[in-house]
C-alpha cells in the first residue's frame, strides 16, 4: 500500500514547509529513527523518515540515503537554513504535531509499511 | 554503463571539527559527483553511506581532516586523515555499539556506535591505521563492477 | 492492555530475567533521543528504541516505564542487560524496525498517552 504525500499530509495533519511541494509524490514505504547512523544503515531507498531530529545534518543523510521526504514529529521547527538546504537538495519537509509514536501508527493504520517488508 | 573508461576523477575536501553546520556535505558533494559520472547506484550509495560516517566522526572526535576522493571506471576510492588523537584499541571501535562519544552527540543523533561497522559493511575494503596522538587514517574502496551489484545490498 | 499479551501478540523476545509481564501498558513512545524520553514519556509506557546504551535502564527506571523493545535485532550490551536486571526492568527485543513495531503496537490499541 502506498500513499501520496498529499494524503500523508492530512493523516498526520501536518504542515509544509518547504517551498517545494510536489503533492503527487508516492511514498511505498516508511522509516523512522533518531540515529542518523541507523538511517544510512538501515533504510532503503525512497522511503518517508520520520524523525525528531530537525538539524541540517538530517537533510544530508536523507540526501545520501535517498529519502523521498521527511516528516518532523512533536510539531519540531528547524532552523531557515535547514529549510533552505532541503528546498535545495529537493526533499520535501513536513511538520507534525503528533508524536512519532502516533504519527507512525497514524501511517501503518492507512497501510503504509516499512522499508524492511519491501525488501 | 556510460561511465567515462579514460577518466579518473580526483579531489579533496578539508573538514572542520564541531562544524555541525556543514557535517556531511562534503559526502552529499561525493554523491552529487558520482550521480554525473552515472556510477551504478548501489555503488553510489554504498560509497555515500561509508564517506558520511566517516566525515561525522572526524567532525565529532577531531579537530580537522581531510577527505580524498578518486574514481576511476573500476572503483571509488576514499581516504579521510585527520588531526584528532587516534583510536587506542581499533578492534574495539570497531565493535558494533561501542562508543565514546558525549551525550551531547548522541543526542544528535550520532556516536551510537554504528559507524565504524556501519563503513565496513558498506564497502569492498576497508583499512584504518592510527596511532595514538598522530592522528587516524581510514581508507575505502568500493569496487565498479559492470554487471552484478554486489551482494550485500 | 498487559505486557504480556504484546510479547506474544508482536512475538518479542524477553531478554532480561526475573520480570512481571502482568504489568498494563498505558501507552507507547518511540525515541532514540534519551533528552526526549525523560522529558515526554509517561509512566507505564511502552518504550521502542535502537539505543542499547545502559542509559536506557537508568531512563526506564527514572520515569517508570512498562518495559523497552529494542528494533532491528539490536542486543543489549552485557552491561545493559545486567542493570535491566538489577532494576528490574523488562527489556524486550525484536528484529523489525521501529515503524513496524509501532504500527503493530497501534493496531493492538497501544496509544501514545
Amino acid at each position: 500500500m502506498s500513499l501520496t504525500l498529499a494524503e500523508i499530509k492530512v493523516i498526520l495533519n501536518a504542515n509544509v514547509i518547504t517551498s517545494k511541494f510536489d503533492a503527487n509524490i508516492v511514498i511505498e514505504r516508511a522509516y523512522s529513527a533518531d540515529l542518523m547512523s541507523d538511517v544510512l544503515s538501515f533504510s532503503l531507498t525512497d522511503s518517508l523518515l520520520i524523525t525528531g531530529l530537525v538539524d541540517k545534518t538530517v537533510v544530508r543523510t536523507a540526501q545520501v540515503s535517498n529519502i523521498k521526504a521527511i516528516v518532523f514529529a512533536r510539531g519540531k521547527v528547524p532552523s531557515k537554513d535547514t529549510v533552505a538546504l532541503a528546498d535545495e537538495k529537493n526533499i520535501p519537509l513536513m511538520i507534525t504535531n503528533y508524536s512519532k509514536y502516533e504519527s507512525c501508527g497514524r501511517l501503518y493504520e492507512k497501510g503504509l509499511r516499512n522499508s524492511h517488508d519491501a525488501k | 554503463m556510460t561511465q567515462n573508461k579514460e577518466t579518473t576523477m580526483e579531489g579533496v575536501f578539508f573538514l572542520t571539527g564541531k562544524d555541525f553546520t556543514n557535517a556531511g556535505a562534503a559526502s552529499c558533494e561525493l554523491k552529487s559527483i558520482l550521480e554525473k559520472m552515472e556510477v551504478e547506484h548501489s555503488a553510489i550509495r554504498r560509497a555515500a553511506i561509508a564517506a558520511f560516517e566517516a566525515e561525522m566522526n572526524i567532525i565529532i572526535y577531531t579537530p580537522a581532516g581531510m577527505m580524498k576522493y578518486s574514481i576511476t571506471p573500476d572503483h571509488v576510492k576514499v581516504v579521510f586523515q585527520d588531526m584528532g588523537h587516534g583510536i587506542e584499541d581499533i578492534e574495539l571501535a570497531m565493535t558494533e555499539g561501542y562508543s565514546t562519544a558525549p551525550d551531547y552527540i548522541r543526542e544528535m543523533g550520532f556516536g551510537s556506535g554504528m559507524g565504524l561497522p556501519n563503513i565496513k559493511k558498506n564497502t569492498d575494503e576497508m583499512k584504518i591505521s592510527s596511532m595514538p596522538g598522530a592522528g587516524t587514517t581510514l581508507e575505502f574502496i568500493i569496487k565498479l563492477r559492470q554487471e552484478k551489484d554486489n551482494e550485500n545490498l | 492492555m498487559k505486557i504480556s499479551e504484546i510479547v506474544k501478540g508482536l512475538s518479542l523476545e524477553v531478554k532480561s530475567a526475573n520480570v512481571n509481564l502482568e504489568k498494563e501498558v498505558t501507552g507507547g513512545y518511540v525515541s532514540d533521543l534519551l533528552s526526549d524520553v525523560i522529558a515526554n514519556c509517561k509512566e507505564g509506557n511502552i518504550w521502542i528504541t535502537l539505543q542499547t546504551h545502559q542509559n536506557i535502564i537508568a531512563v526506564a527506571a527514572l520515569r517508570e516505564l512498562s518495559g523497552i523493545i529494542l528494533v532491528n535485532g539490536k542486543l543489549p550490551n552485557a552491561d545493559t542487560l545486567k542493570k535491566a536486571n538489577e532494576e528490574g526492568i523488562l527489556l524486550m527485543a525484536s528484529s523489525l524496525p521501529a515503524f513496524e513495531i509501532v504500527g503493530r503496537l497501534y493496531n493492538l490499541g497501544i496509544r501514545c498517552r
